[in-house]
């Protein structure tokens, strides 16, 4: 299936969840990323049970704390 | 008030501007801005804003400039080093325009001071380096119904949003809560490329603009992201959470609250 993951349309292997997908995209800090499915939050507790389909948008929002 | 021939010299490429004019220049004379840090984003900030003409402008640190600040905040000077940021930057405001009335404020922000010291202005600018201070000046707008422009940068990655009561998510509909001290990478550990604090900065400087002078689209229910290295903007739509800690339906936060700060931080 055809996911679009930060804008890039790739293909993933079927039916995979979001859990698998943040490990498939070697996601920096698992525990501490937001997840925007099809631009709706997705909660932490939710990535195992959230099923990705084909057409899906992912984004992941990263925590960027400088600024000094 | 009219503009004297001197001002109508100086904000000439302002006023020529078809959307701006006069008229905007006027509302950016009366327009009030804080910038939060004097800093890798607080620097271009200040000097573009400074350099506008706003009418009244503060800047916050507490701390003293560093020679290894220098790679990225071209607010100071080397012959600056030692001198309270405030006040350096003030100086450097000042020297680009002397027509702002610039507020050099030494202070750390935190729950007791944050929403006495953003009272006074219409737009406020995070250009803070931790994320208990980001979390504070988001609720700190929230609470107190002010605008502002969230800003991050990291390494070769930037990311800005802006709020505006009423229009779009809070910085806390996004991440909720700050991460843990060390969970995740800080500029001091995983360094920071100069020049991107003056893309990201500069772009702060725009959204304060259009907000005072009421023209364009600000980044409201948009995360937009820089990849430096790649050199792609983003522009990623988001939701407000109705149940946010702080803007959402029944919010738990009611006033700010301080979190530990990252021990590397602290210096
Ligand atoms: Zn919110």
């Amino acid at each position: 299936m055809t996911l679009v993951v930060a804008g890039n349309s790739k293909e993933y292997p079927d039916g995979i969840n979001l859990t698998r997908l943040i490990e498939l995209e070697k996601v920096e800090t698992p525990m501490y990323v937001t997840v925007a499915l099809n631009d709706d939050f997705v909660e932490s507790g939710g990535f195992e049970s959230t099923t990705l389909k084909d057409g899906d948008r992912v984004e992941f929002l990263y925590f960027m704390g400088g600024g000094r | 008030m009219a503009f004297s021939d001197e001002q109508l010299t100086r904000y000439s490429r302002h006023i020529i501007l078809k959307e701006f004019g006069v008229k905007g220049q006027k509302k950016l004379s009366r327009g009030r801005v804080l910038i939060v840090g004097a800093g890798g984003l607080g620097s271009p900030a200040a000097l573009y804003l400074a350099a506008a003409g706003v009418g009244c402008i503060g800047i916050i640190d507490a701390d003293e400039v560093d020679l290894s600040n220098l790679q990225r905040q071209i607010i100071h000077g080397t012959n600056d080093v030692g001198k309270p940021k405030a006040d350096s930057a003030r100086a450097s405001m000042l020297a680009v325009n002397p027509e702002p009335e610039v507020r050099a404020i030494r202070a750390f922000v935190n729950a007791g001071n944050i929403l006495d010291l953003i009272r006074d202005y219409d737009f406020i600018i995070d250009g803070t380096d931790n994320f208990p201070a980001k979390f504070l000046v988001n609720d700190a707008c929230v609470l107190a119904g002010k605008a502002f422009s969230h800003a991050g940068i990291l390494r070769f990655n930037g990311q800005l949003m802006t709020y505006v009561p009423g229009q779009g998510p809070c910085y806390r509909c996004v991440f909720k809560e700050p991460p843990p001290p060390e969970a995740v990478p800080t500029c001091r550990q995983a360094g920071v490329i100069g020049a991107l604090a003056g893309v990201v900065g500069s772009i702060q400087a725009m959204e304060a603009v259009k907000y005072l002078a009421g023209i364009g689209d600000l980044l409201t229910g948009v995360l937009l992201t820089y990849d430096a290295l790649k050199t792609a903007f983003r522009r990623i739509s988001l939701p407000r959470r109705a149940d946010c800690a702080v803007c959402g339906e029944a919010p738990s936060i009611t006033a700010p609250v301080d979190y530990a700060r990252a021990a590397c931080d602290l210096s």
